[in-house]
């Protein structure tokens, strides 16, 4: 076999083709947004959401809704109930976020433990993305798609409301709507990527992209560019290894992805350095 | 002068169980600069923040160019120079990037730039002497250029009333020159500005009038009749009266 047959074998097969596909739309979704999300400094906010939807995508399955429905449901619940805490006690939102990411995906364990065994855990907690469904891969590409014109067309307005609230407020933008957007599509994103990667490993693809870009580049518009690019390579490469090694392709996209972002810690510090 | 541009009457602001501001009453004519001298925590932020409607007051009133806070931001009648140190430094924007910032109110919901927007963009660069600096991210430059730079983000958005907060904490001589001169020919222009400052030295070539603020309203009046010894005393306690 030659290095070219070895590299384009795994392509051959169709479950291999909707991996892809649905691991590159959950990586660029989550990589556009991510960049945001680094520079608000709500990281842990992509952790919370991802974790909080479990409930959400369990009760789904049980009456037979589109599992998005569930996950969008509960994800924003928790978003809702971070800040009421917040707001009305004097815990800071690293704390607040803590208490209700975790209660809601404990909530979502115990479900999963007393329902019959249809709905299975670790599809949900790790991605099942070599056996996505054809009605999954409808979800999957009309959420991205939503996600992504709703992210591209509004970059202006996410990246004042991440520099500066105060301006952004002083000229009337409607700052408050342009949060609620922004977790709304931070919700799409992890339903987006839950179907890709799982509950467990959607925040990376929310925090890594987005960080390495950050390292890579002092302008936002690149950053925006750089950071699907990465998670584009980082699907390429983790699914098709997947396939070679015989291992997790969920885990092996993120272990990617780390990589990148190693190679571009390295290369940010050696420019440092220079200058 | 028709009515003031700021009309402060009443204003008490309380958070939680802390009064940040009681009874503050303070008027600005159009077309004057007005200081706004205190301690730290003696309510400077508080006021300009209440001016543009970031914070609620408990009692009194706001009235911008005869207005509500809310229709003055609605216009983009106000503008606000936040402090340098509360931005970010490592945000990956430009300095255009952020003076453009100025103009997103005037822009079509997607905030594509257009020429007149160019051209506000180079012309308040141009103002705060910043013009070739213009593609530079903005940890690159010197606290007292980043300072212009917010500056130049609040002549582009062309607003009619300026805050501005403490503008000249930190500043290199050059750019407390650039500024001072800048607001100098905002005010001749018709614009008024309100701003916070405990750098007395440049308080009587700015402005006209100044109030000493220490929560209530300690004095106010033309500058030379309020900036006494005894009434800075009375503002910053026995520490300013051994400077003065």
């Amino acid at each position: 076999m030659t290095w070219w047959e070895v590299l384009v074998e795994p392509w051959q097969f169709e479950f291999m083709q909707r991996a892809l596909l649905v691991t590159v739309l959950a990586g660029v979704v989550a990589a556009v947004l991510s960049c945001w999300l680094v520079l608000i400094g709500w990281s842990l906010m992509g952790d919370a959401v991802s974790h909080a939807v479990l409930p959400g995508v369990v009760l789904s399955y049980l009456v037979g809704a589109p599992f998005a429905v569930g996950a969008l449901v509960f994800g924003l619940g928790a978003v809702g109930l971070i800040g009421a805490v917040r707001e009305t006690t004097r815990l800071k939102e690293d704390t607040a976020i803590g208490v209700v990411f975790t209660t809601a995906f404990a909530v979502g364990v115990v479900l999963v433990s007393t329902t019959p065994s249809q709905v299975d855990l670790s599809h949900i907690l790790f991605g099942n993305v070599l056996g996505v469904s054809d009605a999954d891969i409808v979800q999957v590409v009309v959420l991205a798609a939503v996600a992504l014109a709703v992210l591209v067309a509004r970059r202006r307005d996410i990246t004042l409301y991440a520099f500066d609230r105060v301006h952004a407020h002083v000229v009337g933008l409607p700052v408050r709507r342009i949060g609620a957007m922004l977790l709304l599509l931070l919700a799409l994103a992890v339903v987006v990527a839950l179907q890709a990667v799982g509950v467990v490993l959607a925040v990376a693809m929310l925090i890594t992209p987005g960080a390495t870009a950050f390292l890579l580049t002092d302008r936002i518009e690149r950053m925006l560019v750089v950071a699907p690019l990465v998670a584009t390579v980082c699907a390429v490469a983790g699914i098709w290894t997947s396939y070679l090694l015989d291992a997790a392709s969920a885990g092996l996209v993120v272990v990617f992805q780390g990589l990148a972002f190693a190679v571009a810690y390295v290369v940010a510090r050696r420019r440092e350095r220079v200058r | 002068m028709s009515e003031p541009a700021l009309d402060v009457r009443g204003l008490t602001v309380r958070y939680r169980d802390v009064v940040a501001l009681e009874d503050v009453t303070v008027q600005v004519a159009q077309g004057q600069a007005c200081g706004l001298v205190g301690m730290n925590g003696s309510g400077k932020s508080t006021l300009l923040k209440a001016v543009v409607g970031l914070v609620r007051p408990d009692a009194g009133s706001v009235a911008v160019l005869g207005g509500t806070p809310d229709a003055a931001r609605a216009g983009g009648l106000v503008g606000y120079v936040p402090q340098v140190d509360d931005v970010d430094r490592d945000f990956p924007v430009t300095v255009d990037d952020v003076v453009l910032m100025g103009r997103y109110h005037r822009m079509g919901r997607r905030r594509r730039t257009r020429p007149v927007d160019r051209a506000a963009v180079d012309e308040a660069l141009t103002r705060v002497g910043l013009a070739d600096l213009a593609g530079r991210q903005i940890g690159r430059l010197s606290g007292g250029q980043r300072q212009r730079v917010l500056l130049a983000r609040a002549l582009a958005q062309e607003a009619r009333v300026l805050l501005l907060d403490e503008p000249f904490t930190g500043l290199d001589v050059v750019s407390e020159a650039a500024i001072t001169a800048v607001l100098r020919g905002l005010v001749d222009d018709g614009c008024t500005v309100l701003l916070s400052t405990h750098d007395l030295a440049t308080l009587p070539e700015l402005c006209e009038t100044s109030v000493l603020l220490h929560r209530r309203v300690l004095a106010q009046g033309p500058t030379a009749d309020v900036v006494t010894p005894e009434n800075l005393a009375r503002t910053f306690g026995l520490d300013a009266r051994a400077e003065a």
